[in-house]
């Protein structure tokens, strides 16, 4: 059997077709997202990440649902304008909790990865709710909905469940806790335990976010998410760790 | 025994009606309980058709006028295909030209449901998966058949991957407006909707395989190797792009199994080769059957399509990280990244060449026929957009175009460009075919049509391309003082006029498709325009013909 | 030397070499003459017969 007559066979072999097609698409992938998954420096150990706190976590759903990564980045790039303008530039490992990753494509607006701690909560529900009235030239949309619609709680312990099994490591407190870790997160006075609170999750931020103590809002939600963005890794011990990593060669 | 099967028929869609009832009141979030009640609605539907012995289809395909009978070819789902596909380019289009005016004009953002980031993937997937999608899946049933000279195997299954797709397509696009998004662009569908196109794929895949089975001609066409690998690696992508778990069976809500920079670069890879193997593989089977039907000649090298065909596939899948440029992604990938993505130029290039010299020896046809045109259109931008893709994966022009609208723009004379055109040329050719027509109503308003969209792109185009290079150098411009000059927000005020400019653009684009559709259902009605005939040459004058003398005055010395 | 640079080394030499060999190997194969009448068929294919025009094989 010929070259000639094999290739012939290829050309009308509709399996061998699909099946060297496949071959042809599959290699690309493995070697690039599989080493992805075990090779150490993928990722460099930071001290101070921690999960989400269920409340954060909530708000990072509806940032998700509004679909805010549409035009908000959370990646800030190693250049002099980003890290003036933005922050320290963002660390692989500081996403390392984020299903999904929210890294974005597009800045329409400017990056969130550290925007928790620049303004102040009342900032974020005045422009949450009317973005104009704070920025005139923005295009942002209005989400004054936000501070109208209570938050959705029931599904909390149910929430950490998903995000364990894909590999967030929740303690069985964290999970048994969830709903009333979200009441007390928005509301220190609702008579929670919030020493164990804080605990469990370091540098968390507990207090009322929207100005309305009596119900847990997804505005409130929202805040919490957007006031913690980027504020749980000491980068500057972090960046000393990274020159580690570096060293090993990537 | 037929009455037996109609009841089992009942049967089944009011067992699927009383679950999707059941979801639909313990749902745990509107969009979900929204979801489940359109499933009771279809189940309903199909319900009643079964138990009442009444089949809608025959009425809509009277008003239709699709043509009766049996034929050579099994060409029903193809009409069907070609009507959703001019229906959802207007929808598409339509909610593109909405949220490019809200990014000019924040005022027409409506809370919560018609927000920007609810509509812009809406825009984005009615564009790509439901336009795209259907003029991809009807071609390729037209395409296989006509080449493999098989009627399709499976008609039933046929039928139910398009109305299974056209069921993905509603779910996914009211999804967005409840706010249900895995926000992994251009997969936001959540797991359920996922699981359903995973269904409908695998009977696409199975139809396809088994039509190509059935051939009577010796050789596999090359446009059914684009069309299968296509549908292989779509599969792939999107089953691993959207392994999710969700938090509750009853909810629309879950979690991606990956994070971080992990789930980045499976996002991307899939993001990347949906461009690829959505928008560019299967849009090169058309361009090798189309093409040469409508120019009637035979593709300009069939040796080049082959060679075009594996280093294709074979290099795009691994371009994926050049969407993460300078971000957390480890060095070595985005340079892999970037060296396929230069790399891949020539192929693209290879296949733009192979289908323009298609027309070598019949360029006259350029200017008589607006489908041949607009086909050429649609390679000229191909190629464009395949050089400029490129160009913005080299990590020094990527630094500056990255996050600036200068993506959007190149995406859009692609998406407009290449694929809207070749679509468009595409549903041209088949309507008067299948239909069985003597030719379009009016090829005048194919040529006005092809006017206001080249138009309409290069607006388009100019205006991102202009913004987002301001965009990209405002960012990082300093003063003396050694200070960013400006303010994000000063960044924003300055691409007012150039959003404008964007949309007026989109609206000609639009109306171009717009004059389509009146143009295909004028078709479809069996009308004719009186008109005078395209590209006709003027008699033979003598008297013109001749150099133009100058007049004999000679020109004063300096 | 870790596997990541081992994978590296590889991917630099003889992964490379090989990639280019099959690349070559696919030109060289296509454009072989034995497949020069068959390529020119299975292009001429889908101009035979067409149902509407009623165009013959004059291609």
């Amino acid at each position: 059997m010929g070259l000639a007559s094999q290739h012939k066979k290829l050309e009308k072999n509709i399996n061998l077709l699909a099946i060297g097609s496949f071959i042809a698409v599959a290699i690309g992938g493995i070697v690039e997202i599989a080493p992805l998954f075990w090779i150490d420096n993928t990722i460099e150990e930071v001290e101070g990440m921690r999960p989400y706190t269920p409340l954060e976590q909530a708000g990072r759903n509806i940032y998700v649902r509004e679909g805010c990564y549409a035009c908000h980045s959370q990646m800030i790039r190693p250049f002099r304008d980003e890290v003036e303008r933005y922050g320290h530039y963002s660390l692989a490992a500081e996403s390392m909790y984020d299903h999904p990753f929210q890294w974005g494509s597009k800045r329409t607006g400017p990056d969130l990865a550290r925007v928790g701690g620049r303004y102040s909560d009342e900032w974020h529900v005045q422009h949450l709710k009317d973005p104009q009235s704070v920025v005139p030239e923005s295009i942002m949309p209005q989400y004054s909905f936000l501070g109208d619609t209570p938050l959705e709680m029931d599904n909390a312990s149910d929430m950490l469940i998903a995000l364990r099994r894909v590999g967030v490591p929740y303690s069985d407190r964290d999970v048994g806790q969830a709903m009333a870790d979200m009441i007390l997160q928005a509301n220190p006075d609702s008579g929670g335990d919030v020493e164990d609170f804080q605990q469990r999750y370091p540098k968390v931020q507990v207090r009322d976010f929207d100005g309305d103590p009596g119900t847990v809002t997804e505005m409130d939600a929202l805040v919490a998410y957007l006031q913690m963005l980027g504020t749980l890794v000491d980068v500057d011990s972090a960046a000393a760790q990274e020159a580690l990593a570096e060293e090993k060669g990537r | 025994m037929q009455a037996e099967a109609a009841l089992g028929r009942v049967g089944l869609w009011f067992g699927v009606l009383i679950i999707s009832l059941i979801l639909a009141a313990t749902a745990r979030d509107t969009g979900f309980a929204a979801h489940a009640t359109i499933i009771a609605i279809v189940a309903f539907v199909l319900m009643w058709m079964s138990a009442a012995r009444f089949d809608p289809m025959k009425k809509a395909q009277g008003f239709f006028r699709m043509p009766e009978g049996l034929s050579r070819y099994d060409d029903d789902p193809v009409r069907w295909g070609v009507l959703a596909t001019m229906f959802w380019a207007i929808v598409g289009l339509l909610a593109g030209v909405f949220i490019a005016s809200q990014l000019a004009f924040p005022q027409l953002n409506f809370q919560p449901y018609f927000n920007f980031g609810r509509v812009r993937p809406l825009h984005t997937s009615a564009v790509i998966f439901a336009f795209g999608g259907n003029i991809l899946i009807a071609s390729s049933f037209y395409v296989v058949q006509r080449t493999c000279r098989a009627q399709l195997a499976f008609p039933s299954l046929a039928r139910f991957v398009f109305w299974g797709y056209q069921l993905f397509i509603v779910l996914a696009a009211s999804g967005y407006l409840f706010g249900v998004t895995q926000s992994r662009e251009y997969a936001e569908p959540e797991w359920y909707v996922d699981l359903w196109l995973t269904i409908v794929w695998v009977a696409y895949l199975i139809v396809f395989v088994g039509t190509l089975a059935r051939r009577t001609e010796p050789h596999i066409y090359v446009a059914n190797w684009f069309y299968l690998s296509f549908i292989i690696t779509i599969a792939m992508l999107h089953i691993i792009n959207n392994l999710a778990v969700p938090v509750a069976l009853n909810g629309s809500l879950s979690f991606s199994a990956f994070a971080g920079v992990q789930d980045a670069l499976t996002q991307w890879w899939y993001g990347h080769n949906a461009v690829a193997f959505f928008l560019t593989v299967p849009f090169l089977a058309m361009m090798y059957y189309f093409v040469p039907k409508q120019a009637e000649r035979p593709v300009y090298s069939y040796r080049l399509s082959i060679i075009h065909f594996w280093s294709l596939i074979f290099l795009y899948i691994w371009a994926g990280p050049h969407h993460l440029h300078y971000t957390a992604l480890p060095d070595w990938a985005q340079t892999l990244g970037m060296v396929f993505s230069v790399i891949l130029w020539m192929p693209s290039w290879g296949g733009m060449i192979n289908g323009l010299m298609t027309l070598n020896g019949a360029w006259d046809k350029v200017r008589a026929d607006p489908i041949i045109r607009m086909m050429v259109m649609a390679l000229a931008f191909y190629g464009m957009a395949t050089f400029e893709g490129p160009m913005l994966s080299i990590k020094a022009v990527n630094s500056l175009s990255h996050y600036t609208d200068w993506t959007i723009g190149h995406v859009h004379s692609g998406a407009l460009g290449w694929n809207g055109l070749i679509s468009f040329a595409a549903v041209y050719f088949l309507v008067p075919r299948l239909w069985g027509r003597e030719r379009m109503y009016s090829l005048r308003m194919i040529n006005w049509h092809f006017w206001l969209a080249t138009l309409g792109i290069v607006f388009y185009a100019a205006s991102m391309w202009v913004a987002g290079i301001t965009q990209g150098l405002m960012w990082r411009e300093y003063g003396l003082d050694g200070y960013l000059v400006n303010s994000f927000a000063e960044t924003v005020a300055a691409l007012h006029e150039l959003y404008i400019i964007r949309a007026v653009g989109g609206v000609m684009y639009l109306s171009g498709a717009l004059i389509m559709g009146y143009n295909v259902w004028m078709t479809i009605a069996g009308k004719l325009r009186e008109e005078a005939p395209m590209g006709a040459m003027p008699d033979y004058d003598p008297d013109k013909d001749r150099p133009i003398v100058r007049p004999a005055t000679p020109e004063p010395a300096e | 030397m870790n596997l990541y640079d081992q994978f590296r080394h590889f991917a630099d030499s003889y992964g490379l070499v090989a990639l280019l060999v099959l690349f070559l190997g696919l030109c060289l194969w296509v454009f072989r003459p034995g497949a020069k009448q068959q390529n020119r068929e299975v292009a001429r294919s889908i101009l035979k017969d067409e149902e509407i025009e009623g165009r013959g094989d004059d291609q």
